[in-house]
């Protein structure tokens, strides 16, 4: 960044690309539209085939509501305390940040963990995906968002040891904020999950 | 266990010819492998072409493997015509279904998702950026890597000629027939994994060339002057962003079905698979226009540029372009009407389908307005572009025909629709990006390529073309089916011959395009363009040399009209000689893409071969290869006003323009070889 800034004296070079900061924010919300569509998808399948039971269990047999009540609290947590981190983060505030990303870090594990153990006791008692469509369909969607939570998870552990070393510079504060859009997506996304998959399912 | 699946029965070795078209394969690679020996060229291939983030590199490497891919695909055509002009009347041909079955599934899958998908790219990738004033593309690397996925797809695709097979389910491997059931072996997991890595590689692009149009364009260009081709390939892109997320998907819910024993499109256990038909055309069809609108670009530029006038309509092209990109996504159904979801429904995609037709009409009129008291220089780009206003307006009216439900119910997986497709996007994509080649190959390349050699070229493709599918209509409503391995009709066999003859004529017409580059090669100082506006262009791209400097602008130009250059040329600014030059600030070449494509590939052939192991050295290799390049902080530079000054210089020197005894008057002094502009 600093580098840029000492040429921006030039007329001719007022539409530089290497401001990279916007573009890259700009960039990684395409590709959030991009995963809304995957997601999207996925949606679809599970609304199409969420009657084919087969020879199987129904959403109503299988969901246990509080349980699910108790994973979505850690995971809407966590976007407030990532939210604390960007605050801090604008603030120079490099502990405080590092703090937070650790708080949020700990709040996904838990949302990780209970959904790991739902899908094993499912997958135990004789619910597993090879069951039924319906299962298929129920795995598959919260599965790939349990996946994305997974890579976000990787993706924050990355950034506090890269805010660590180097601190809160251009680069870092960037990354933090594509990586901000998407844990914040995610949640929007598990609110749908939590919506149309377990209340309408437990209904 | 070590390999998987994978045993020495996975290599064809007692299959003649199939043994025969990878010895052949095998020998040429090994040619140009020794040649590059040779010539000692392999540090400047790395350095200046594998490792290379130059936008316009990038996308001549896309045209060449679309190139190459073309020939397999079309060795697959022609291995079709033969065997179904052979084996009538009783007879089998040569090839028995097991592996006609393939080579039908994988013309298919090369010609679009190999050959016309990257030859959009390349020219993408070449012109957009020179377009609209910019240095680059904003993310160089992550272009980089997406060719590399490509590439990674197409090593894949090519490798199931020989280790193992590839799927016999044609190109759309519809379930249950894909499914593990009916397909247990590894055909239909070299067809998904290819696809998925393939569909990332081109999701990346999408993106990537969003954010730099809208974000880098040359000061002044507003987005309703931005150049039509650059338009059609931002509606594109934007129709890849919106659907190849579907394929992703639905890919991945059958690869689910076949490794983890899912059920989402399977015969049993509450599957759909109509699902599967559903979700592949959410994105098939907005697919066909993502090839086929920037092939419009393509010939708006030409007509226009060749016309000596302004694109008539140029407004109206772009929201033409635009619902054209709407309406495809709400006709997917058309694929199969026969599915039986009922009048109502099949009424509403019907009618949708046949409205696509009056945005294209649009278009098409513009061109004849265009053309009309225009002074038309009819060289290739212009044969190829009135070839394709014949040959695509044939296969509208048949697209017009079929979308009528009832019609359908009859004309369904006939080789009436094989005609149809073809005609669309042989007429329509391939003239398409065949008419861009030989109008921006000089720009490219610094040469022309040679006129004779186009025009026959031409000329082979256009009649070819027409031998080989017009009888494809009359065999359809002969009530011939696809896909068929031989037949037992004297009814439908000079309608096969005819179209065997056709196929013929299409060899000779590649033949021409490949003797054309190599004579053109031959005569590059005869055919060569100094002035890097060899047509008299409208655009940015003609106003910086052939090939262009590696930075594209020397100063960033400023915009003020559609057409730009023309703008600069008739205010006499257009070979202004800079004060000075300030220093550009460029992106490094990296090998990572080279890498994570490597490790790309050995994880999709683990995944294929369920050699676990393998996908996890893979999968390590990726993520390892993303967090160096995360942290390498030497990913820039300036270039410096000096050297800039001395490339410029050259290039001045070359059109005759003395730098050093420069006037005001010499910017608008016509250059050696410039035609009058004749702007309407």
């Amino acid at each position: 960044m600093s580098t840029y800034v000492e040429h921006a004296h030039d007329a001719h070079d007022d539409h530089e690309h290497h401001d990279s900061g916007s573009q890259t924010v700009l960039g990684f919300w395409f590709y959030l539209m991009t995963d809304c569509i995957l997601f999207a998808t996925a949606f679809a399948a599970y609304a199409v085939l969420y009657r084919n039971v087969a020879t199987g269990v129904s959403g109503k047999e299988i969901f246990e509501l509080p349980y699910v009540m108790g994973e979505t609290a850690a995971l809407l947590l966590s976007s407030i305390t990532y939210g604390f981190a960007m605050i801090a983060g604008y603030k120079g505030n490099k502990s405080a940040v590092l703090g937070w990303l650790a708080v949020t870090f700990a709040c996904g594990a838990v949302f990780i963990g209970m959904e790991v153990n739902e899908f094993h006791h499912l997958i135990a008692e004789g619910h597993g995906p090879n069951v039924s469509a319906f299962l298929s369909s129920f795995f598959g969607l919260v599965g790939l968002h349990g996946l994305h939570v997974t890579a976000g998870l990787i993706w924050m552990t990355v950034m506090m040891i890269e805010v660590a070393k180097t601190g809160l510079t251009g680069r870092a504060m960037t990354r933090l904020n594509c990586l901000s859009l998407f844990w914040h997506f995610l949640d929007i996304v598990w609110i749908c999950v939590f919506t149309v998959v377990y209340l309408k399912g437990a209904m | 266990m070590l390999l998987g699946k994978l045993t020495l029965d996975a290599i064809p070795y007692k299959e003649p010819i199939i043994v025969a078209a990878l010895s052949g394969a095998g020998l040429m690679g090994l040619l140009v492998m020794a040649l590059i020996t040779k010539f000692g060229k392999w540090g400047y291939l790395w350095k200046e072409w594998l490792t290379s983030v130059d936008h316009k590199k990038i996308g001549v490497m896309y045209i060449i493997v679309a190139m190459i891919m073309l020939l397999r695909g079309f060795a697959d055509a022609l291995m079709m015509r033969a065997q179904l002009a052979m084996a009538t009347d009783g007879h089998l041909g040569v090839f028995p279904p097991e592996h006609y079955d393939q080579i039908f599934t994988a013309h298919g899958v090369i010609m679009i998702i190999f050959m016309a998908m990257p030859f959009m790219t390349g020219l993408m990738n070449i012109v957009v950026p020179l377009q609209i004033g910019a240095r680059d593309v904003a993310f160089p690397f992550l272009n980089s890597l997406s060719f590399w996925l490509l590439v990674s797809a197409v090593i894949l695709v090519n490798l199931s000629l020989g280790v193992g097979n590839f799927a016999r389910t044609g190109w759309v491997a519809y379930p249950p027939l894909s499914e593990l059931g009916f397909s247990p072996d590894v055909g239909v997991d070299y067809y998904t994994w290819a696809l998925q890595i393939s569909g990332i590689g081109t999701t990346l692009t999408a993106i990537n060339f969003l954010v730099t149009i809208i974000k880098m364009r040359a000061p002044g260009m507003k987005l309703m002057q931005m150049p039509i081709f650059t338009w059609t390939c931002t509606w594109a892109n934007v129709l890849i962003v919106a659907s190849f997320p579907i394929l992703t998907g639905a890919l991945a819910m059958l690869s689910l079905d076949r490794y983890l024993d899912f059920h989402f499109f399977t015969a049993e256990a509450g599957g759909n698979a109509m699902m599967y038909l559903n979700l592949f055309w959410a994105w098939g069809h907005p697919e066909v226009y993502i090839l086929v609108l920037p092939a419009f670009g393509i010939f708006s530029e030409v007509i226009s540029t060749f016309s000596g006038k302004r694109l008539f309509g140029h407004t109206s092209m772009i929201i033409a372009s635009g619902v054209i990109s709407v309406l495809g996504f709400m006709v997917w159904l058309h694929h199969f009407f026969t599915m039986g979801s009922g009048a109502d429904v099949n009424a509403f995609f019907g009618i949708a389908t046949m409205v696509i037709s009056v945005p294209t009409g649009v278009k098409l009129f513009n061109w004849l307005f265009t053309m009309y008291q225009g002074r038309i220089r009819f060289t290739p780009p212009v044969l190829w572009t009135m070839g394709f206003m014949v040959t695509f307006s044939i296969g509208g009216m048949t697209g017009v025909l079929m979308a009528v439900p009832g019609a359908d119910f009859v004309l369904h997986n006939s080789l009436f629709l094989i005609a149809h497709f073809h005609n669309t996007i042989i007429g329509g994509a391939v003239f398409g990006y065949l008419a861009g080649f030989s109008y921006w190959f000089p720009k490219a390349f610094g040469f022309k390529l040679n006129e004779k050699l186009g025009k026959a070229a031409f000329w082979f493709w256009q009649s070819g073309f027409m031998f080989a599918f017009i009888p494809l209509y009359v065999l359809g409503f002969l009530g011939m089916t696809r896909r068929l391995n031989h037949t037992d009709n004297p009814a439908w066999d000079p309608w096969l011959y005819l179209a065997c003859v056709g196929a013929v004529l299409i060899a000779c017409g590649i033949g021409c395009q490949l003797l054309q580059i190599v004579v053109s090669i031959r005569d590059r100082k005869k055919l060569a363009d100094v002035t890097g506006d060899p047509w008299n262009g409208h655009t940015l791209e003609w106003s910086t040399s052939s090939p262009p400097p590696f930075y594209n602008f020397a100063t960033v130009p400023h915009v003020h009209d559609i057409d730009a250059f023309t703008d600069m040329k008739e205010k006499g600014e257009a070979y202004k000689v800079p004060q000075k030059y300030a220093p550009i600030h460029m992106p490094s070449n990296t090998a990572t893409g080279v890498y994570i494509g490597g490790f790309t590939t050995l994880l999709g052939f683990a995944l294929i071969w369920h050699i676990w192991w393998l996908a996890i050295v893979g999968l390590v290799g990726i993520i390892g290869a993303m967090l160096a390049r995360a942290y390498d902080n030497n990913l820039d530079y300036y270039v410096q006003p000096d050297e800039v000054e001395s490339i410029e210089r050259a290039h001045f020197e070359q059109m005759g323009i003395d730098v050093d005894n420069y006037t005001e008057r010499d910017a608008e002094k016509p250059r050696r070889g410039s035609r009058p502009t004749t702007t309407a």
